[in-house]
Protein backbone atom coordinates (compact mmCIF):
# COMPACT_ATOMS: atom_id res chain seq x y z
CA UNK A 1 0.00 0.00 0.00
CA UNK A 2 2.81 2.02 0.95
CA UNK A 3 4.55 1.68 -2.40
CA UNK A 4 1.37 2.15 -4.16
CA UNK A 5 0.60 5.51 -3.11
CA UNK A 6 4.52 6.95 -3.19
CA UNK A 7 4.11 4.90 -6.75
CA UNK A 8 1.21 6.78 -7.56
CA UNK A 9 2.68 9.86 -6.27
CA UNK A 10 5.96 9.62 -8.03
CA UNK A 11 4.00 9.30 -11.59
CA UNK A 12 1.91 11.86 -11.45
CA UNK A 13 4.76 14.31 -10.63
CA UNK A 14 6.57 13.23 -13.79
CA UNK A 15 3.42 13.42 -15.69
CA UNK A 16 3.34 16.61 -15.17
CA UNK A 17 6.92 16.96 -15.68
CA UNK A 18 6.59 15.73 -19.42
CA UNK A 19 4.76 18.80 -21.10
CA UNK A 20 3.54 17.57 -24.40
CA UNK A 21 1.40 14.97 -22.09
CA UNK A 22 0.18 17.63 -19.91
CA UNK A 23 -0.32 19.75 -22.47
CA UNK A 24 -2.63 17.31 -24.18
CA UNK A 25 -4.73 16.38 -21.03
CA UNK A 26 -4.58 19.16 -19.27
CA UNK A 27 -4.32 22.58 -21.83
CA UNK A 28 -5.33 21.77 -24.98
CA UNK A 29 -8.69 20.94 -24.50
CA UNK A 30 -9.12 24.27 -22.58
CA UNK A 31 -7.87 26.45 -25.43
CA UNK A 32 -10.37 24.38 -27.80
CA UNK A 33 -12.77 25.65 -25.18
CA UNK A 34 -11.83 28.74 -24.96
CA UNK A 35 -11.24 29.06 -29.25
CA UNK A 36 -14.64 27.78 -29.98
CA UNK A 37 -16.66 29.92 -27.08
CA UNK A 38 -15.29 33.14 -28.29
CA UNK A 39 -16.17 32.43 -31.81
CA UNK A 40 -19.78 31.00 -30.88
CA UNK A 41 -20.49 31.89 -27.30
CA UNK A 42 -22.46 30.10 -25.61
CA UNK A 43 -26.07 31.23 -26.67
CA UNK A 44 -28.88 28.52 -27.27
CA UNK A 45 -29.03 27.07 -30.39
CA UNK A 46 -31.69 25.20 -32.17
CA UNK A 47 -29.67 23.49 -34.33
CA UNK A 48 -28.57 21.84 -30.17
CA UNK A 49 -31.89 21.46 -28.87
CA UNK A 50 -31.56 24.63 -27.62
CA UNK A 51 -27.99 24.35 -25.72
CA UNK A 52 -25.12 26.13 -26.48
CA UNK A 53 -21.79 25.21 -28.27
CA UNK A 54 -19.75 25.29 -24.71
CA UNK A 55 -22.58 23.33 -23.12
CA UNK A 56 -22.25 20.27 -25.95
CA UNK A 57 -18.91 20.46 -26.01
CA UNK A 58 -17.48 20.24 -22.38
CA UNK A 59 -18.62 16.15 -22.68
CA UNK A 60 -17.47 16.09 -26.23
CA UNK A 61 -13.89 17.32 -25.23
CA UNK A 62 -14.00 15.35 -21.76
CA UNK A 63 -14.19 12.44 -24.09
CA UNK A 64 -11.42 13.45 -26.50
CA UNK A 65 -9.22 13.88 -23.14
CA UNK A 66 -10.02 10.43 -22.32
CA UNK A 67 -9.25 9.12 -25.82
CA UNK A 68 -5.61 11.05 -25.81
CA UNK A 69 -4.99 9.41 -22.22
CA UNK A 70 -6.11 6.03 -23.30
CA UNK A 71 -4.51 5.94 -26.67
CA UNK A 72 -1.58 7.75 -26.84
CA UNK A 73 -0.52 8.66 -23.15
CA UNK A 74 -0.73 5.48 -21.39
CA UNK A 75 0.37 3.65 -24.95
CA UNK A 76 3.74 5.80 -24.85
CA UNK A 77 4.39 5.87 -21.13
CA UNK A 78 4.62 1.73 -21.06
CA UNK A 79 6.12 1.43 -24.43
CA UNK A 80 9.19 3.64 -23.51
CA UNK A 81 9.05 2.33 -20.22
CA UNK A 82 9.63 -1.00 -21.43
CA UNK A 83 12.15 -0.06 -24.36
CA UNK A 84 14.55 1.80 -21.82
CA UNK A 85 14.90 -1.56 -19.53
CA UNK A 86 12.06 0.35 -16.42
CA UNK A 87 10.47 -1.72 -16.33
CA UNK A 88 12.60 -4.54 -16.30
CA UNK A 89 14.75 -2.42 -12.94
CA UNK A 90 11.54 -2.69 -10.99
CA UNK A 91 10.43 -6.31 -11.70
CA UNK A 92 13.79 -6.67 -9.79
CA UNK A 93 12.31 -5.50 -6.80
CA UNK A 94 9.39 -7.51 -4.94
CA UNK A 95 6.64 -4.47 -6.06
CA UNK A 96 4.16 -6.60 -7.68
CA UNK A 97 3.36 -6.33 -11.73
CA UNK A 98 -0.17 -5.59 -10.39
CA UNK A 99 0.31 -2.59 -8.91
CA UNK A 100 2.90 -1.40 -11.54
CA UNK A 101 -0.11 -1.22 -14.19
CA UNK A 102 -2.40 -0.19 -11.41
CA UNK A 103 -0.49 2.78 -10.63
CA UNK A 104 -0.83 3.81 -14.62
CA UNK A 105 -4.15 3.61 -14.56
CA UNK A 106 -4.62 5.74 -11.13
CA UNK A 107 -2.66 7.97 -12.32
CA UNK A 108 -3.99 8.98 -15.57
CA UNK A 109 -7.38 8.36 -14.72
CA UNK A 110 -6.55 11.20 -12.05
CA UNK A 111 -4.90 13.70 -14.79
CA UNK A 112 -7.85 12.73 -16.95
CA UNK A 113 -10.60 13.82 -14.53
CA UNK A 114 -8.22 16.70 -13.48
CA UNK A 115 -8.89 17.92 -17.49
CA UNK A 116 -12.24 17.57 -17.39
CA UNK A 117 -12.73 19.47 -13.99
CA UNK A 118 -10.65 22.72 -15.68
CA UNK A 119 -13.52 22.25 -18.64
CA UNK A 120 -15.82 22.77 -16.15
CA UNK A 121 -14.79 25.26 -14.24
CA UNK A 122 -13.80 27.58 -17.09
CA UNK A 123 -17.35 26.64 -18.82
CA UNK A 124 -19.07 28.37 -15.33
CA UNK A 125 -17.03 30.83 -14.70
CA UNK A 126 -16.65 32.19 -18.29
CA UNK A 127 -19.91 31.04 -20.03
CA UNK A 128 -22.60 30.43 -18.07
CA UNK A 129 -22.85 26.69 -18.48
CA UNK A 130 -25.59 24.88 -18.23
CA UNK A 131 -25.73 21.24 -16.32
CA UNK A 132 -29.01 19.16 -16.31
CA UNK A 133 -27.53 15.78 -15.48
CA UNK A 134 -27.25 13.99 -12.16
CA UNK A 135 -23.25 14.70 -11.18
CA UNK A 136 -23.09 10.81 -9.77
CA UNK A 137 -24.40 9.78 -13.10
CA UNK A 138 -22.15 11.28 -15.35
CA UNK A 139 -19.12 10.57 -12.90
CA UNK A 140 -19.66 6.63 -13.49
CA UNK A 141 -19.83 7.15 -17.08
CA UNK A 142 -16.96 8.87 -17.37
CA UNK A 143 -15.37 6.15 -15.19
CA UNK A 144 -16.85 3.46 -17.41
CA UNK A 145 -15.41 5.28 -20.52
CA UNK A 146 -11.75 5.90 -19.57
CA UNK A 147 -11.69 2.11 -18.23
CA UNK A 148 -12.59 0.59 -21.20
CA UNK A 149 -10.50 3.32 -23.12
CA UNK A 150 -7.16 2.61 -21.03
CA UNK A 151 -7.94 -1.06 -21.07
CA UNK A 152 -7.62 -0.46 -25.85
CA UNK A 153 -4.31 1.39 -24.63
CA UNK A 154 -3.08 -1.67 -22.62
CA UNK A 155 -3.76 -3.75 -26.03
CA UNK A 156 -1.43 -1.48 -27.65
CA UNK A 157 0.97 -0.38 -24.73
CA UNK A 158 1.74 -4.71 -25.49
CA UNK A 159 2.13 -4.79 -28.94
CA UNK A 160 4.29 -1.81 -29.81
CA UNK A 161 8.20 -2.72 -29.57
CA UNK A 162 9.17 0.89 -29.24
CA UNK A 163 7.41 4.12 -27.67
CA UNK A 164 8.25 6.14 -31.05
CA UNK A 165 6.03 3.43 -32.92
CA UNK A 166 3.58 3.55 -30.05
CA UNK A 167 3.23 7.06 -30.64
CA UNK A 168 2.91 7.35 -33.97
CA UNK A 169 0.08 4.63 -34.24
CA UNK A 170 -1.49 6.31 -31.16
CA UNK A 171 -1.77 9.32 -33.34
CA UNK A 172 -2.91 7.42 -36.28
CA UNK A 173 -5.63 6.08 -34.55
CA UNK A 174 -6.78 9.01 -32.07
CA UNK A 175 -6.72 12.52 -34.97
CA UNK A 176 -9.14 10.78 -37.62
CA UNK A 177 -11.56 9.82 -34.45
CA UNK A 178 -11.23 13.09 -32.92
CA UNK A 179 -13.05 14.70 -36.02
CA UNK A 180 -15.67 12.19 -37.19
CA UNK A 181 -17.20 10.83 -33.78
CA UNK A 182 -18.12 14.34 -32.50
CA UNK A 183 -15.00 14.74 -29.82
CA UNK A 184 -13.34 17.15 -31.41
CA UNK A 185 -16.29 18.67 -33.26
CA UNK A 186 -19.91 18.57 -33.09
CA UNK A 187 -21.83 15.66 -34.77
CA UNK A 188 -24.75 17.87 -35.88
CA UNK A 189 -22.22 19.66 -38.03
CA UNK A 190 -21.34 16.03 -39.59
CA UNK A 191 -22.43 14.74 -43.19
CA UNK A 192 -24.83 11.94 -43.10
CA UNK A 193 -22.24 9.87 -45.21
CA UNK A 194 -19.51 10.50 -41.89
CA UNK A 195 -21.69 10.01 -38.79
CA UNK A 196 -22.31 6.91 -40.91
CA UNK A 197 -18.53 5.79 -40.35
CA UNK A 198 -18.71 7.71 -36.96
CA UNK A 199 -20.74 4.46 -35.76
CA UNK A 200 -17.70 1.91 -35.90
CA UNK A 201 -15.49 4.33 -34.20
CA UNK A 202 -15.40 3.22 -30.19
CA UNK A 203 -14.99 7.26 -29.09
CA UNK A 204 -18.55 7.78 -30.67
CA UNK A 205 -19.80 5.66 -27.74
CA UNK A 206 -18.41 7.81 -25.39
CA UNK A 207 -19.26 11.51 -26.69
CA UNK A 208 -23.00 9.96 -27.17
CA UNK A 209 -22.96 8.81 -23.48
CA UNK A 210 -21.13 11.68 -21.95
CA UNK A 211 -23.26 13.94 -23.80
CA UNK A 212 -26.92 12.15 -22.88
CA UNK A 213 -25.60 11.78 -19.03
CA UNK A 214 -24.79 15.69 -19.15
CA UNK A 215 -27.84 16.62 -20.24
CA UNK A 216 -29.83 14.29 -18.18
CA UNK A 217 -30.55 11.09 -20.06
CA UNK A 218 -30.88 8.11 -18.23
CA UNK A 219 -28.26 4.82 -18.31
CA UNK A 220 -31.36 3.29 -19.98
CA UNK A 221 -31.54 5.21 -23.37
CA UNK A 222 -27.80 4.60 -23.66
CA UNK A 223 -27.83 0.85 -23.45
CA UNK A 224 -25.91 0.53 -26.83
CA UNK A 225 -23.50 2.71 -25.31
CA UNK A 226 -22.75 1.30 -22.32
CA UNK A 227 -22.67 -2.21 -23.98
CA UNK A 228 -20.13 -1.55 -26.41
CA UNK A 229 -17.75 0.34 -23.61
CA UNK A 230 -18.26 -2.43 -21.27
CA UNK A 231 -17.55 -5.23 -24.15
CA UNK A 232 -14.40 -3.32 -24.95
CA UNK A 233 -13.50 -3.04 -21.03
CA UNK A 234 -13.56 -6.70 -20.82
CA UNK A 235 -11.87 -7.49 -24.21
CA UNK A 236 -9.03 -5.27 -23.46
CA UNK A 237 -8.26 -7.05 -20.18
CA UNK A 238 -8.49 -9.85 -21.67
CA UNK A 239 -6.56 -9.13 -24.39
CA UNK A 240 -3.91 -7.05 -22.95
CA UNK A 241 -3.66 -9.83 -20.24
CA UNK A 242 -2.79 -12.32 -23.00
CA UNK A 243 -0.50 -9.80 -24.91
CA UNK A 244 1.39 -7.86 -23.20
CA UNK A 245 5.28 -8.00 -22.35
CA UNK A 246 7.42 -6.60 -20.25
CA UNK A 247 10.41 -6.76 -22.00
CA UNK B 1 31.04 -21.39 5.63
CA UNK B 2 28.07 -20.87 4.26
CA UNK B 3 27.13 -21.79 0.01
CA UNK B 4 25.20 -18.50 -1.11
CA UNK B 5 24.73 -19.89 -4.38
CA UNK B 6 24.80 -23.34 -6.03
CA UNK B 7 24.45 -24.24 -9.72
CA UNK B 8 24.34 -27.89 -11.17
CA UNK B 9 24.55 -28.20 -14.63
CA UNK B 10 22.57 -25.27 -15.74
CA UNK B 11 21.65 -25.51 -19.34
CA UNK B 12 19.32 -22.17 -21.23
CA UNK B 13 18.70 -22.37 -25.03
CA UNK B 14 17.36 -19.78 -27.17
CA UNK B 15 16.02 -21.39 -30.18
CA UNK B 16 18.69 -23.70 -31.40
CA UNK B 17 21.09 -21.57 -29.89
CA UNK B 18 22.77 -23.16 -26.84
CA UNK B 19 23.47 -19.84 -24.62
CA UNK B 20 24.70 -21.37 -21.30
CA UNK B 21 25.45 -25.68 -20.77
CA UNK B 22 26.72 -27.98 -17.77
CA UNK B 23 27.39 -24.97 -15.96
CA UNK B 24 28.46 -25.93 -12.24
CA UNK B 25 29.44 -24.08 -9.81
CA UNK B 26 29.55 -22.52 -5.90
CA UNK B 27 29.83 -19.02 -4.46
CA UNK B 28 30.71 -19.19 -0.72
CA UNK B 29 29.47 -16.08 1.74
CA UNK B 30 31.74 -12.95 1.61
CA UNK B 31 32.85 -13.71 -1.45
CA UNK B 32 33.49 -11.80 -4.68
CA UNK B 33 32.88 -14.38 -7.20
CA UNK B 34 33.67 -13.56 -11.12
CA UNK B 35 31.95 -14.59 -14.33
CA UNK B 36 34.69 -13.91 -17.40
CA UNK B 37 33.89 -14.30 -20.70
CA UNK B 38 33.79 -12.44 -24.33
CA UNK B 39 30.42 -11.42 -25.22
CA UNK B 40 27.95 -14.01 -26.09
CA UNK B 41 29.55 -16.46 -23.94
CA UNK B 42 26.61 -16.53 -21.86
CA UNK B 43 27.68 -14.57 -18.75
CA UNK B 44 24.15 -12.53 -18.80
CA UNK B 45 22.21 -15.67 -19.42
CA UNK B 46 23.55 -17.19 -16.40
CA UNK B 47 23.36 -14.48 -14.38
CA UNK B 48 19.72 -13.67 -15.12
CA UNK B 49 18.58 -17.02 -14.26
CA UNK B 50 20.17 -17.04 -10.71
CA UNK B 51 18.44 -13.68 -10.49
CA UNK B 52 15.34 -15.73 -11.30
CA UNK B 53 14.35 -13.42 -14.42
CA UNK B 54 15.26 -16.08 -16.48
CA UNK B 55 13.60 -19.87 -16.84
CA UNK B 56 16.53 -22.32 -16.88
CA UNK B 57 15.72 -25.63 -19.37
CA UNK B 58 17.86 -27.71 -17.09
CA UNK B 59 20.00 -27.77 -14.06
CA UNK B 60 19.65 -27.22 -10.39
CA UNK B 61 20.01 -23.55 -8.56
CA UNK B 62 19.80 -22.95 -5.58
CA UNK B 63 20.10 -19.04 -4.32
CA UNK B 64 20.39 -18.10 -0.43
CA UNK B 65 19.06 -21.91 0.03
CA UNK B 66 15.91 -21.44 -2.85
CA UNK B 67 14.97 -22.42 -6.50
CA UNK B 68 15.46 -18.40 -8.20
CA UNK B 69 11.76 -19.54 -10.14
CA UNK B 70 10.10 -21.25 -7.51
CA UNK B 71 11.23 -18.35 -4.38
CA UNK B 72 11.42 -15.43 -7.06
CA UNK B 73 10.17 -13.54 -4.60
CA UNK B 74 12.01 -14.11 -1.67
CA UNK B 75 15.27 -13.31 -3.72
CA UNK B 76 13.77 -10.01 -4.97
CA UNK B 77 13.27 -8.89 -1.02
CA UNK B 78 16.68 -10.48 -0.35
CA UNK B 79 19.25 -9.56 -3.09
CA UNK B 80 20.32 -6.83 -4.47
CA UNK B 81 20.51 -6.64 -8.44
CA UNK B 82 22.44 -4.71 -10.84
CA UNK B 83 21.20 -5.12 -14.47
CA UNK B 84 23.19 -4.99 -17.79
CA UNK B 85 20.67 -2.90 -19.59
CA UNK B 86 18.05 -0.87 -17.31
CA UNK B 87 16.56 3.04 -16.68
CA UNK B 88 14.93 5.11 -14.55
CA UNK B 89 12.52 7.56 -16.27
CA UNK B 90 14.36 10.27 -17.69
CA UNK B 91 12.59 12.66 -15.10
CA UNK B 92 12.99 11.39 -11.76
CA UNK B 93 15.40 12.86 -9.27
CA UNK B 94 18.29 10.81 -7.58
CA UNK B 95 16.63 11.39 -4.32
CA UNK B 96 12.81 10.32 -5.71
CA UNK B 97 14.52 7.28 -7.21
CA UNK B 98 15.65 6.22 -4.03
CA UNK B 99 12.82 7.17 -1.74
CA UNK B 100 10.56 5.18 -4.14
CA UNK B 101 12.70 2.05 -4.13
CA UNK B 102 12.95 2.53 -0.54
CA UNK B 103 9.16 1.81 -0.57
CA UNK B 104 9.63 -1.64 -2.01
CA UNK B 105 10.70 -3.50 1.00
CA UNK B 106 9.98 -4.79 3.86
CA UNK B 107 13.52 -3.74 6.07
CA UNK B 108 15.15 -0.76 3.35
CA UNK B 109 18.65 0.45 4.74
CA UNK B 110 18.14 3.98 4.97
CA UNK B 111 18.96 5.85 1.96
CA UNK B 112 19.99 8.84 3.06
CA UNK B 113 23.36 7.15 4.19
CA UNK B 114 23.21 4.96 1.41
CA UNK B 115 23.36 8.60 -1.05
CA UNK B 116 26.54 9.83 0.99
CA UNK B 117 27.72 6.91 0.94
CA UNK B 118 27.99 6.65 -2.91
CA UNK B 119 28.44 10.17 -3.29
CA UNK B 120 25.40 11.23 -4.68
CA UNK B 121 24.49 13.41 -2.10
CA UNK B 122 25.27 17.01 -4.59
CA UNK B 123 23.57 15.03 -7.03
CA UNK B 124 20.51 14.81 -5.38
CA UNK B 125 17.89 16.70 -6.87
CA UNK B 126 19.75 15.73 -10.20
CA UNK B 127 17.24 13.92 -12.89
CA UNK B 128 18.10 10.79 -14.35
CA UNK B 129 18.83 11.63 -17.53
CA UNK B 130 21.44 14.87 -16.90
CA UNK B 131 23.99 12.11 -14.66
CA UNK B 132 27.09 10.72 -16.31
CA UNK B 133 27.38 6.97 -16.95
CA UNK B 134 29.27 6.34 -13.82
CA UNK B 135 26.62 8.19 -11.72
CA UNK B 136 24.05 6.12 -12.70
CA UNK B 137 26.28 3.44 -12.35
CA UNK B 138 26.11 4.67 -8.74
CA UNK B 139 23.01 5.03 -8.59
CA UNK B 140 21.88 1.46 -9.73
CA UNK B 141 24.59 0.19 -6.90
CA UNK B 142 22.29 2.41 -4.59
CA UNK B 143 19.12 1.00 -5.63
CA UNK B 144 20.91 -2.72 -5.35
CA UNK B 145 21.74 -2.36 -1.87
CA UNK B 146 18.67 -0.65 -0.73
CA UNK B 147 16.99 -4.29 0.40
CA UNK B 148 20.11 -4.47 2.42
CA UNK B 149 21.01 -7.81 0.92
CA UNK B 150 23.02 -10.61 1.64
CA UNK B 151 23.59 -11.43 -1.95
CA UNK B 152 24.35 -8.51 -4.63
CA UNK B 153 23.76 -9.09 -8.68
CA UNK B 154 26.77 -7.00 -10.57
CA UNK B 155 25.99 -7.40 -14.53
CA UNK B 156 29.00 -5.54 -16.47
CA UNK B 157 29.38 -2.85 -13.85
CA UNK B 158 32.06 -1.08 -15.53
CA UNK B 159 31.39 -1.05 -19.09
CA UNK B 160 31.55 2.51 -20.88
CA UNK B 161 33.51 3.93 -17.88
CA UNK B 162 36.24 6.25 -17.90
CA UNK B 163 39.19 4.68 -15.50
CA UNK B 164 38.29 7.20 -12.66
CA UNK B 165 34.89 6.17 -12.73
CA UNK B 166 35.76 2.18 -12.63
CA UNK B 167 38.25 2.75 -9.91
CA UNK B 168 36.01 4.86 -7.66
CA UNK B 169 33.05 1.59 -8.40
CA UNK B 170 35.79 -1.17 -7.39
CA UNK B 171 36.40 0.67 -4.33
CA UNK B 172 33.04 0.84 -4.08
CA UNK B 173 32.22 -2.79 -4.61
CA UNK B 174 35.74 -4.17 -2.01
CA UNK B 175 33.79 -2.17 0.86
CA UNK B 176 30.45 -3.47 0.26
CA UNK B 177 31.96 -7.03 -0.01
CA UNK B 178 33.93 -5.82 4.01
CA UNK B 179 30.43 -5.27 5.23
CA UNK B 180 30.38 -8.74 4.84
CA UNK B 181 27.94 -9.20 1.39
CA UNK B 182 28.52 -11.88 -0.93
CA UNK B 183 28.59 -10.56 -4.73
CA UNK B 184 28.56 -12.42 -7.38
CA UNK B 185 29.58 -10.35 -10.59
CA UNK B 186 30.32 -10.63 -14.40
CA UNK B 187 32.81 -8.56 -16.72
CA UNK B 188 34.63 -8.82 -19.64
CA UNK B 189 37.51 -6.82 -18.24
CA UNK B 190 40.16 -9.34 -17.38
CA UNK B 191 42.06 -6.29 -15.33
CA UNK B 192 38.49 -6.04 -13.40
CA UNK B 193 38.45 -10.05 -12.97
CA UNK B 194 42.18 -9.45 -11.34
CA UNK B 195 41.93 -7.20 -9.26
CA UNK B 196 38.58 -7.47 -7.64
CA UNK B 197 37.47 -11.31 -7.67
CA UNK B 198 38.54 -13.78 -5.06
CA UNK B 199 37.61 -16.67 -7.70
CA UNK B 200 37.20 -16.27 -10.99
CA UNK B 201 34.91 -18.47 -14.08
CA UNK B 202 36.23 -18.30 -17.13
CA UNK B 203 32.91 -19.44 -19.40
CA UNK B 204 32.99 -19.36 -23.17
CA UNK B 205 30.45 -20.57 -25.64
CA UNK B 206 28.43 -21.47 -23.05
CA UNK B 207 30.53 -23.43 -20.96
CA UNK B 208 33.03 -22.98 -17.81
CA UNK B 209 36.82 -23.67 -19.08
CA UNK B 210 38.34 -22.53 -16.22
CA UNK B 211 37.52 -21.79 -12.76
CA UNK B 212 40.04 -20.52 -9.60
CA UNK B 213 41.15 -17.51 -8.00
CA UNK B 214 43.43 -15.63 -10.46
CA UNK B 215 46.54 -15.84 -8.97
CA UNK B 216 46.01 -19.75 -9.79
CA UNK B 217 44.95 -19.39 -12.97
CA UNK B 218 47.84 -17.22 -14.19
CA UNK B 219 50.06 -19.90 -12.52
CA UNK B 220 48.88 -22.72 -14.47
CA UNK B 221 49.56 -20.86 -17.66
CA UNK B 222 52.93 -21.97 -16.36
CA UNK B 223 54.29 -19.52 -18.85
CA UNK B 224 57.34 -17.35 -19.19
CA UNK B 225 58.44 -14.39 -17.20
CA UNK B 226 59.87 -11.24 -19.12
CA UNK B 227 62.61 -8.36 -18.22
CA UNK B 228 62.74 -5.65 -20.88
CA UNK B 229 65.15 -2.76 -20.49
CA UNK B 230 66.69 -0.33 -22.63
CA UNK B 231 70.67 0.28 -23.60
CA UNK B 232 72.38 3.56 -24.10
CA UNK B 233 74.98 1.85 -26.09
CA UNK B 234 74.96 -2.00 -27.62
CA UNK B 235 74.96 -5.41 -25.52
CA UNK B 236 78.51 -6.70 -24.89
CA UNK B 237 78.35 -10.83 -26.13
CA UNK B 238 79.56 -11.84 -22.75
CA UNK B 239 75.94 -10.88 -21.42
CA UNK B 240 74.24 -13.53 -23.66
CA UNK B 241 76.56 -15.89 -22.98
CA UNK B 242 75.78 -15.35 -18.80
CA UNK B 243 72.34 -16.06 -19.45
CA UNK B 244 72.40 -18.46 -21.54
CA UNK B 245 71.06 -21.29 -18.43
CA UNK B 246 67.99 -19.27 -17.38
CA UNK B 247 66.52 -17.31 -20.30
CA UNK B 248 66.82 -16.25 -24.12
CA UNK B 249 67.44 -12.88 -25.92
CA UNK B 250 65.02 -10.96 -28.16
CA UNK B 251 66.87 -7.74 -29.32
CA UNK B 252 64.14 -4.68 -30.65
CA UNK B 253 66.80 -1.93 -31.37
CA UNK B 254 67.73 -0.26 -27.88
CA UNK B 255 65.22 -2.50 -25.95
CA UNK B 256 66.04 -5.97 -24.75
CA UNK B 257 63.41 -8.20 -23.70
CA UNK B 258 64.90 -11.22 -21.24
CA UNK B 259 62.48 -14.41 -21.38
CA UNK B 260 62.86 -16.71 -18.62
CA UNK B 261 60.94 -19.61 -17.69
CA UNK B 262 58.51 -19.18 -14.64
CA UNK B 263 59.51 -21.20 -11.28
CA UNK B 264 63.13 -21.13 -11.69
CA UNK B 265 64.80 -21.16 -8.00
CA UNK B 266 66.69 -18.59 -8.95
CA UNK B 267 64.26 -15.69 -9.69
CA UNK B 268 64.90 -14.20 -12.96
CA UNK B 269 65.08 -10.33 -12.19
CA UNK B 270 68.17 -11.25 -9.54
CA UNK B 271 70.08 -12.65 -12.97
CA UNK B 272 69.54 -10.18 -14.80
CA UNK B 273 70.37 -7.37 -12.89
CA UNK B 274 73.62 -9.59 -11.08
CA UNK B 275 74.78 -9.46 -14.89
CA UNK B 276 73.85 -6.01 -15.94
CA UNK B 277 75.89 -4.81 -12.70
CA UNK B 278 78.68 -7.10 -13.04
CA UNK B 279 78.99 -6.52 -16.67
CA UNK B 280 79.01 -2.61 -15.91
CA UNK B 281 76.19 -2.12 -18.93
CA UNK B 282 74.11 1.38 -18.34
CA UNK B 283 70.46 0.32 -18.89
CA UNK B 284 67.07 1.96 -18.03
CA UNK B 285 63.61 1.61 -17.74
CA UNK B 286 64.08 -2.11 -17.05
CA UNK B 287 60.19 -3.49 -16.06
CA UNK B 288 59.07 -7.21 -15.33
CA UNK B 289 56.32 -8.11 -17.23
CA UNK B 290 54.12 -11.30 -16.00
CA UNK B 291 51.22 -12.99 -17.68
CA UNK B 292 47.75 -11.49 -16.75
CA UNK B 293 44.76 -13.41 -15.87
CA UNK B 294 44.07 -11.65 -19.81
CA UNK B 295 46.86 -13.77 -21.12
CA UNK B 296 45.27 -16.58 -19.46
CA UNK B 297 41.95 -15.56 -20.60
CA UNK B 298 42.99 -15.26 -24.32
CA UNK B 299 45.13 -18.51 -24.29
CA UNK B 300 41.93 -20.33 -23.11
CA UNK B 301 39.21 -18.65 -25.71
CA UNK B 302 41.45 -17.86 -28.18
CA UNK B 303 42.05 -14.56 -30.12
CA UNK B 304 39.48 -14.58 -32.99
CA UNK B 305 37.04 -11.78 -32.62
CA UNK B 306 33.78 -12.11 -31.28
CA UNK B 307 30.18 -10.74 -31.51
Amino acid sequence: MKSLLKMTWMETKLFLREPVGAFFTLVFPLMMLFLFGSIYGNEPSPLFNGLGTVDISIPAYTAMIIATTGLVGLTITIAAYRENGILRRLRTTPISPLVILTVQVIVLFLMTTFGMLLLILAGKLVYHMHFDGNALSVLAGFVLSSLSFFAIGFILAGLMPTARTAQVVGMVLLYPMLFLSGAGFPRELLPEAIKKVSTFLPLTYVVNLLRGLWIGETWGQHTTEVLVLAAMLVAGVLISAKTFRWE
Amino acid sequence: MNTIVQVEGLRKTYGATVAVDEVSFEVQEGEIFGIVGPNGAGKTTTIECLEGLRKPDQGTLRVLGVDPQRHGQLLRTRTGMQLQQSNLPERMKVWEALDLYCSFYPKAADWHELLVQLGLEEKRNTPFSKLSGGQKQRLFIALALLPDPQLLFLDELTTGLDPQARHAIWDLVRSVRSKGKTILLTTHFMEEAERLCDRVAILDHGRIVALDTPAALVRSLGGEDRIAFSLDGTLPPVFEKALSGVGWLEVQGERIVVHGNHGNSVPLISEVVNQLAESGIKFHDLRTEQPTLEDVFLNLTGREIRE
